[in-house]
């Protein structure tokens, strides 16, 4: 339903309008990676300094050097990578049962999954950290690893539902009738069909996996601690080291808002579990 | 061999009684149609011999062997479907390949059975293309070669041609015909249309709501339909059905006329009609009348026929084809 | 293809998914439920005791409940009205024919994938920092008296920055409603006549419905448990002032050690939640037997 403008300047007019909401909204991620490359005198500088201040990568290699940055880094890849890994297997048998063995009972399924999603984390918290204190699994990577894949599951299985359900059942028929076995159906036909909905599920939760700020900040100190934790360590109120806590933001933000950007139109369906496409 | 044979074969949808009970006796390198109206579950049938659905009752054997516990795979049956349910990841190749691949043949076996069926279909030049790159008559043949490398006992069609155009649907249909000619593979087709059906089958199947209503060779339900719902269902046009007066001099509750099978004349004639739409098609034309007290009635005559609205024209059904059936709508026989 | 071998093999393959996630919201729900019934305390190692309703009466009877519900509520609704307002005009916005729309389409859904620390933390030093932020600057540009954020309107700078961090989401979703309009629906309310802001209000605005409230549905659960932008920024504070359910019951378990006050708070937290969660579900379940 694109709108075209009747007058050339009327359109130049509204591009440059939503040009200038467009770059207020994203002022303040443009003013962090800006921030990233300023020295700490001149970060705090008043008033600001737009691109006239000394350009400096010390920030980001003091991050490293101070704080052991890559460590945490590795673990937020670590954790969002391997929950996202293991849920696959997981939300794949269960959503291609769903899809295509459907039983009376599915649907409720389904929904009963979608509520796991809306039960508020703290409602869980006391016995979640009490278990995990007992078995040893307080800021222990598999640990959270495993708190993560529960947590997205519930989406995983939905976003590859719906994409599974877009699959002609004819061509699953097809290759029962060449005698294709369960797994070999799986394998052969339907994976590479769903690659596409596979990846953007892939995405979407190692999105959240990387941002996830509940679980990472109750259940890790330091050595299972993903960037979240590590950028929260940064809200102490001794000293303002605001360009390191932008190289150091930047650093980790950046990966997931590439992946973001490329998986921005599998996102809705993600987010509203199929019901706006 | 491929003789397939159902015996009291039922399916429930849950309460839904789809088919309520159905004996068939296929016989091996028959070419069996199956008929009837949207919804009468033509397609339920195919798939329960298919194995993709579980029969709620009865029996199916093939060659004898009871097989409703059988796996689709098991069954030696090969299925060609309406969208062609190709793999849109694989080539043509790889396609038609599947199947071999999945019954563990070796490389050579499979390379050349590929090659066969592609020449048979003139698909070897297009090998190496996924169907996406495919026109719809040149899936179909991809989804015919996948069916054919199997060498299955038999071959289950469900309304193969109805994505075709209309000329294409012709050549399609030749195809068929001339493939089951020559592997002389029992096949079993589901359509809807009148064509298909009159000219590949040797045998007819006409169902209405899961249920049989006549069995036979085209021209035996052409000639004699054992009820009116057959009656009216084979031919095209319609079959006149009158009822009434006119019917009753003729010992029949309801009187079937088919539309070639009446005369027609501007001068004299046994029933006065008056011409209320005329359809040129050049060979022939249809013409919907009114007849003097029996009411509208459709009549096909060769031949280009100047006729137009309000025309006066007279009708002389063949007396010899005349179909009569009784008031539960049984053809009866007896003279 | 629902043969019996088939329909098997599909209860298999699905139950480990569902048994997993089973476990993991009904059982720990489950004790959550039967703590909240004992008094414990981590500090009083072998003190256990049934208390019946006591923590429930406590919890509920307790001033900080009612400041963090007040707060709870506060947070969601105007955070909802700016993201789902913000959200029809930056995606009405992006309908039109811009130059650079898929550029600047980005720009703007960037910040949803902005980690809640980092965001918490941006916003509060670079941004809203009383001497040395961007706000400060401009307030200063312009003579006024720059806002020390953080002591003097703390529930608005959570507000603020929650929402930018909602707002993508919002517009994203109604794009592509708007998107998915029929072109033909809005010719035929031209050829009868209306005008723009006519077919706003009669033909987009009601299109839009289902996706508003879709919106307005997943947001209110993510934002009812808002935490981590508290955690980093006021740590609930000053007082009670930025404290939410969420938070109140995190200080509860892990500062206070009151597991069963805690899990009174938990519970609690879960009823709020389910309230808006049926709702959902309901018009999720009637989407899928489309
Ligand atoms: N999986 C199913 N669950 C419930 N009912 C079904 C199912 N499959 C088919 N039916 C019903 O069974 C009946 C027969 O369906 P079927 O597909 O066999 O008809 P058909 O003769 O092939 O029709 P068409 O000519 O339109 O293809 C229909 O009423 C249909 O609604
Ligand atoms: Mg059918």
């Amino acid at each position: 339903m694109e709108k075209t403008f009747k007058s050339p300047l009327k359109h130049i007019a509204f591009s440059v309008f939503a040009w200038l909401v467009g770059l207020m909204i994203f002022f303040p991620i443009f003013w962090m990676v800006l921030t990233s490359f300023k020295s700490e005198l001149d970060a705090i500088s008043m008033p600001p300094m737009f691109f006239d201040f000394d350009w400096t990568l010390a920030n980001y290699v003091e991050v490293q050097a101070r704080s052991n940055y890559f460590k945490f880094a590795m673990n937020s890849v670590v954790l969002s990578v391997g929950s996202t890994l293991i849920g696959l297997v997981f939300a794949v048998t269960c959503a291609w049962a769903m899809a295509f063995s459907p039983t009376k009972r599915t649907k409720n399924a389904l929904l009963w999954m979608l509520s796991t999603k809306m039960m508020p984390p703290v409602g869980v918290l006391v016995p979640i950290y009490l278990v995990f204190r007992d078995w040893g699994l307080l800021d222990n990577r598999f640990g959270i690893m495993m708190v993560l894949f529960l947590m997205n599951l519930p989406i995983m299985v939905w976003m590859l539902y719906t994409y599974f359900k877009e699959i002609p059942k004819d061509i699953l028929e097809a290759a029962r009738m060449d005698g294709a076995t369960m797994p070999k159906e799986i394998l052969f036909v339907l994976l590479p069909m769903a690659v596409p909905g596979i990846a953007s599920t892939m995405l979407l939760n190692i999105i959240l996996a990387w941002n996830e700020a509940f679980w990472t900040l109750n259940l890790t100190t330091s050595d299972a601690a993903p960037l979240t934790a590590f950028i929260a360590s940064y809200s102490s109120p001794e000293g303002l080291f605001w360009a390191k806590l932008s190289a150091a933001s930047t650093m980790a933000v950046a990966p997931i808002l590439i992946i973001g950007w490329f998986s921005q139109k599998q996102l809705v369906r993600g987010l509203t579990f199929g019901a706006v496409k | 061999m491929g003789a397939i044979r159902l015996e009291k074969v039922r399916k429930t949808f849950g309460n839904l009684d789809v088919i309520p009970g159905v004996d068939l006796d296929i016989n091996d390198g028959e070419f069996v149609v199956f008929v009837g109206p949207s919804g009468c579950g033509k397609s339920t049938l195919l798939r329960l011999i298919a194995g993709l659905e579980d029969v709620s009752g009865g029996k199916i054997l093939i060659d004898g062997t009871d097989v409703v516990d059988a796996s689709p795979a098991k069954r030696g049956l090969s299925m060609v479907f309406q969208s062609y349910a190709l793999y849109p990841h694989m080539t043509v190749y790889n396609n038609i390949a599947f199947g071999l691949k999945m019954a563990g043949e070796s490389k050579a076996v499979i390379e050349e059975k590929v090659r066969n069926a592609a020449d048979i279909l003139n698909l070897t030049d297009y090998l190496d293309r996924r169907p996406g790159a495919l026109s719809g008559g040149q899936r179909q043949r991809v989804a015919i070669g996948r069916a054919i490398v199997r060498n299955p006992a038999a071959f289950l069609f469900d309304e193969p041609l109805s994505n075709l155009d209309a000329s294409l649907r012709v050549n399609m249909r030749l195809e068929i015909t001339a493939l089951h000619q020559s592997l002389k593979t029992t096949m079993v087709y589901v359509t809807h249309d009148q064509v298909e059906a009159m000219t590949m089958a040797n045998k007819i199947v006409v169902l209405q709501a899961g249920r049989v209503e006549q069995v036979g060779a085209p021209m035996e339900l052409y000639n004699r339909p054992a009820n009116k719902f057959v009656a009216g269902f084979i031919g095209s046009p319609k079959m006149n059905f009158i009822e009434g007066a006119y019917a009753g001099q003729r010992n029949s509750h309801t009187l079937g006329i088919r539309p070639e099978h009446i005369a027609v004349s501007t001068e004299s004639g046994e029933i006065a009609a008056t011409v209320k739409i005329a359809e040129h098609l050049g060979a022939e034309t249809y013409l919907h009348v009114v007849a003097d007290d029996i009411g509208p009635m459709t009549v096909r005559a060769t031949g280009e026929m100047p006729l137009g609205e309000h025309d006066r024209i007279w009708l002389t059904p063949d007396a010899t084809r005349l179909h009569r059936f009784d008031a539960h709508g049984q053809a009866i026989t007896a003279p | 293809m629902s043969t019996r071998s088939s329909t098997l093999t599909g209860r298999i393959m699905a139950a480990p998914s569902i048994i997993i996630l089973f476990l993991w919201m009904i059982v720990p729900l489950g004790m959550t439920i039967y703590f909240s019934f004992l008094r414990y305390n981590l500090l009083m190692p072998g003190m256990e005791e049934w208390t019946g309703l006591d923590n429930y009466y406590f919890f509920l009877t307790d001033p900080a409940f009612f400041a963090s519900l007040a707060n709870t509520l506060l947070l969601v609704g105007s955070v909802l009205i700016i993201t789902v307002v913000g959200g029809i005009l930056l995606g009405l916005m992006l309908d039109q024919a811009i130059f650079g729309r898929g550029i600047l389409r980005l720009l703007i859904i960037a910040p949803f994938f902005i980690m809640p620390t980092v965001n918490a933390l941006v916003w509060k030093n670079l941004l809203m920092h009383p001497v040395s932020g961007m706000f400060a600057w401009i307030a200063t540009s312009f003579g006024l008296q720059p806002i020390d954020w953080f002591s003097e309107a703390p529930l608005t700078a959570i507000i603020i920055m929650v929402a930018w961090q909602w707002l993508p989401f919002a517009v994203l979703i109604l794009l592509t409603a708007l998107q998915s309009l029929d072109r033909d629906q809005r010719e035929a309310a031209q050829m009868d006549g209306a005008g723009p802001i006519s077919i706003f209000f009669y033909i987009t605005l009601p299109h839009l419905g289902r996706a508003i409230t879709v919106v307005i549905l997943i947001e209110t659960i993510f934002l009812l448990t808002v935490f981590a932008e508290i955690f980093v920024t006021t740590g609930g504070g000053p007082g009670l002032a930025t404290t939410n359910i969420a938070f109140l019951v995190y200080t509860q378990a892990l500062l206070q050690y009151d597991i069963g006050g805690a899990s009174a708070g938990g519970i609690v937290a879960v009823i709020l939640a389910n309230i808006v969660a049926i709702f959902l579900v309901r018009l999720i379940g009637k989407n899928l037997d489309r």
